[in-house]
């Protein structure tokens, strides 16, 4: 929009300018995973409209694919996102509340059988329920960041150790397999949509953050506890409060992932369930470019981030690398967003940018 | 600064976790360690070899219950979460290894070689009679099933076989998993598709029942010029990945009409994908799906017709594993080194409920 007005100031002025975007790196790093694909292949674009087996229409290809895993993932970005800008640092244990609130939501529908022909209880019933067990799980964590002082990921060690554990417990470790086909549309598609269903459970939870955000003080709190935790205090809030209940959201966001994951094969694998799902969704926020310190947060971009993540596991796939092997891949990018983000390396390029500047401000005087 | 040691730490979980797979790390570093308490172990042992047969001739298990001198039995074992034949094997162990019966049962478990090495140094110190093992991993045991055979701990192999010397363990009582992938395969040879187009998904690489499931399926291949895979990929066991794969191979529209999965998880994934895809399956449809371990739910897929093949792996070890330590007891020696169990293959035209009750787990 500015762009006339800009162009004085140089090509260089501008482009330092979107690089310190906050959501230029996701998007970046999107464009260049679609990018890399159209060279590689354009088939990876291609939707198109079928039929299941249930005879009810959907829509396939990659990108839907993108958009159906990558929806769980942009839940728990969600409350990874809050509860690395309130505590300065992350949890660790949603994998295991992820099988713990799955578990619990199986444990309600099938009741003392574990392969009910009818449903014991509504699905509502069962989701609210595991709503509360991950919040109060959630505010165990956060009781222990917040109260206890012990640094995040070593208090949700606690969790990610024994949830699996809990959560074949709550079953009696016996596998229960819902019949009911109801239950699938959660994971799958409801009859006569052809979007895959986890994106709306995801919309649904994004309009309410972004409501929650734009109505209450929950931003300015978080990024002020996280900013600085004694002047927030000073100032009359209750950091400890804020924490905890930056965990809590995140449990709210771990039973709806949970519920996703039970619905997708209408049964549990207790010690495979969400694995490694922490890693991706941490990667989510620090590849949305939020300080992983605590502090300011933009929740767009982790958001983003979450697809882009799901975008570059999608297209690993793709390229039949081992699936093993994943993580290696996810760690290079990693390694990479963090050397980008380290203030030696930000000083080296607002150095150069400066220089560059300089450059062509003398070369228009000269 | 924060900032950068948790990224650090998170990369290397990353790479680690990545890492783990193959397994079969040496240790010997902590090897040492394990041969202070060898000289106490062994003490006990033979005492216990002196005073087992007596106990023997009149209701051995009530007796030895009742004198408090229960055989000490170490078990390693996979996470009982793993799979449906887990939890049969480790509810089939916690079931004869009772106290009643004159054992003092331990149980560790672990899906990771490294963490399961670390159990069995650990149960040769606290001394147990006993190890029993189902491994990981094939490879890295020969250190400490040396240091358990110097502290006069006798090893039992149950499930998995490893790479190492057979005068480091008793006896070992095993499926034979190239027996069953040569099973498997052979059925589906004898389909007489004019082309196999086949997505294999396999297990946790480098397990026993991964190497054999596959090295059927890969030797026929490699013979036939009809025979392809249109994606061979790793779900570890894991019913979501297995999904993933599948659901990449339909989203590229390569065609194929065998799904090989080498366990019913993984099975039940890779039709979770191809119900959403609307591609038919089963008995006379478009695509054959393959699955191993007989789970209850897996056999009444196949009466329903949904799936058409599996494969029977036989959890219930426990009762050889008396057998062969009774004997040893006993003073004796096993008679075979090597234990096979019998195994069958279900076709779904030909599955009763009979088949269902008895050998689904």
């Amino acid at each position: 929009m500015q762009t006339t007005g800009k162009k004085k100031l140089g090509v260089s002025g501008l482009l330092g300018k979107l690089v310190r975007q906050q959501m230029f790196i996701p998007l970046a790093a999107l464009l260049l995973l679609a990018l890399f694909n159209l060279i590689v292949d354009p088939g990876f674009f291609q939707v198109s409209l079928g039929y299941n087996n249930a005879g009810n229409p959907v829509l396939s290809g990659y990108l839907i694919t993108i958009l159906d895993y990558g929806s769980e993932l942009a839940i728990l970005a969600i409350g990874m996102t809050l509860v690395t800008a309130a505590s300065g640092g992350q949890d660790i244990s949603v994998g295991a509340a992820i099988a713990i609130s799955g578990s619990v939501i199986l444990r309600v529908l099938c009741g003392r059988d574990s392969r009910p022909e009818t449903l014991q209880a509504p699905i509502i019933v069962a989701f609210l329920v595991a709503c509360v067990v991950a919040m109060l799980f959630g505010a165990f964590n956060g009781a222990l960041v917040a109260y206890f002082r012990i640094q995040p990921m070593v208090a949700t060690l606690i969790l990610y150790t024994a949830g699996r554990s809990i959560a074949a417990w709550i079953n009696n470790n016996e596998l229960p397999i819902i019949s009911e086909p109801s239950f699938a549309y959660f994971g799958g598609y409801i009859p006569g949509i052809p979007v895959p269903t986890p994106f709306f459970l995801a919309l649904i939870c994004m309009i309410i953050i972004a409501i929650v955000l734009r109505m209450t003080n929950l931003r300015l709190y978080t990024q002020a506890v996280g900013i600085n935790e004694s002047s927030s205090r000073l100032n009359g809030l209750n950091p400890e409060l804020i924490k905890v209940l930056s965990f809590v959201i995140l449990g709210l966001c771990v039973a709806v992932a949970g519920l996703i994951k039970v619905s997708r094969l209408s049964t549990i694998n207790y010690s495979v369930v969400a694995k490694d799902i922490e890693m991706d969704a941490i990667l989510a926020v620090a590849l949305g470019g939020n300080p992983l310190g605590g502090g300011k947060f933009n929740m767009t971009a982790s958001i983003i981030g979450a697809y882009v993540i799901q975008f570059l596991t999608t297209t690993l796939y793709k390229l039949n690398v081992q699936s093993d092997a994943l993580p290696a891949y996810k760690a290079v990018v990693v390694i990479v967003l963090v050397v980008l983000s380290a203030p030696t390396v930000k000083d080296y390029f607002a150095g150069l940018g400066k220089k560059l500047k300089s450059q062509s401000m003398s070369k228009e005087v000269g | 600064m924060f900032k950068k040691k948790l990224a650090v730490l998170l990369a290397a979980t990353m790479v680690v976790a990545s890492v783990v797979g193959c397994g079969g790390a040496s240790q010997e570093a902590a090897a040492p360690a394990a041969d202070a308490p060898a000289a106490e172990a062994e003490a006990p042992a033979a005492e216990e070899e002196a005073e087992a047969p007596a106990a023997e001739e009149e209701a051995p298990a009530a007796d030895a219950a009742a004198s408090g001198d229960l055989i000490k039995v170490g078990i390693i074992n996979n996470d009982p979460n793993e799979s449906g034949y887990r939890t049969a094997n480790d509810k089939d162990m916690k079931e004869t290894f009772t106290e009643e019966n004159g054992f003092d049962a331990s149980f560790a478990y672990s899906l990771k070689n490294d963490e399961q090495i670390a159990a069995a140094q650990k149960f040769i110190q606290d001394g147990v009679d006993y190890l029993l093992l189902s491994a990981a991993d094939t490879a890295g045991w020969d250190s400490v099933l040396k240091d358990a055979q110097d502290a006069g701990v006798r090893v039992i192999l149950f499930d998995r076989t490893i790479d190492a010397d057979e005068s480091l363990y008793e006896a070992s009582i095993v499926s034979d998993m190239d027996a069953e992938g040569q099973t498997a395969v052979d059925w589906l040879a004898s389909q007489g598709l004019d082309e196999y187009n086949i997505i294999h998904i396999q297990g946790v690489m480098g397990s026993a029942a991964q190497q054999g499931r596959t090295g059927a399926l890969d030797k026929m291949v490699a013979e036939n010029d009809n025979w392809n895979l249109v994606t061979q990929q790793t779900a570890e066991w894991n019913a979501e990945k297995a999904q993933q794969i599948v659901q990449s191979v339909i989203d590229a529209g390569t065609p194929f009409n065998v799904i090989y999965a080498e366990n019913d998880d993984m099975a039940k994934g890779a039709v979770a994908a191809l119900d959403a895809a609307g591609i038919s399956h089963g008995v006379d449809k478009d695509v054959i799906i393959m699955g191993f371990d007989t789970n209850k739910w897996a056999l009444e897929e196949l009466q329903k017709g949904n799936w058409n093949y599996d494969g029977q792996c036989n959890p219930f070890q426990a009762s050889y594993i008396k057998d062969i330590i009774e004997t040893i007891q006993g003073g004796g020696t096993p008679s075979e080194k090597v234990v096979i169990m019998q195994e069958k293959g279900f076709d779904a035209k030909e599955i009763t409920q009979e088949d269902v009750d008895t050998y689904g787990i």
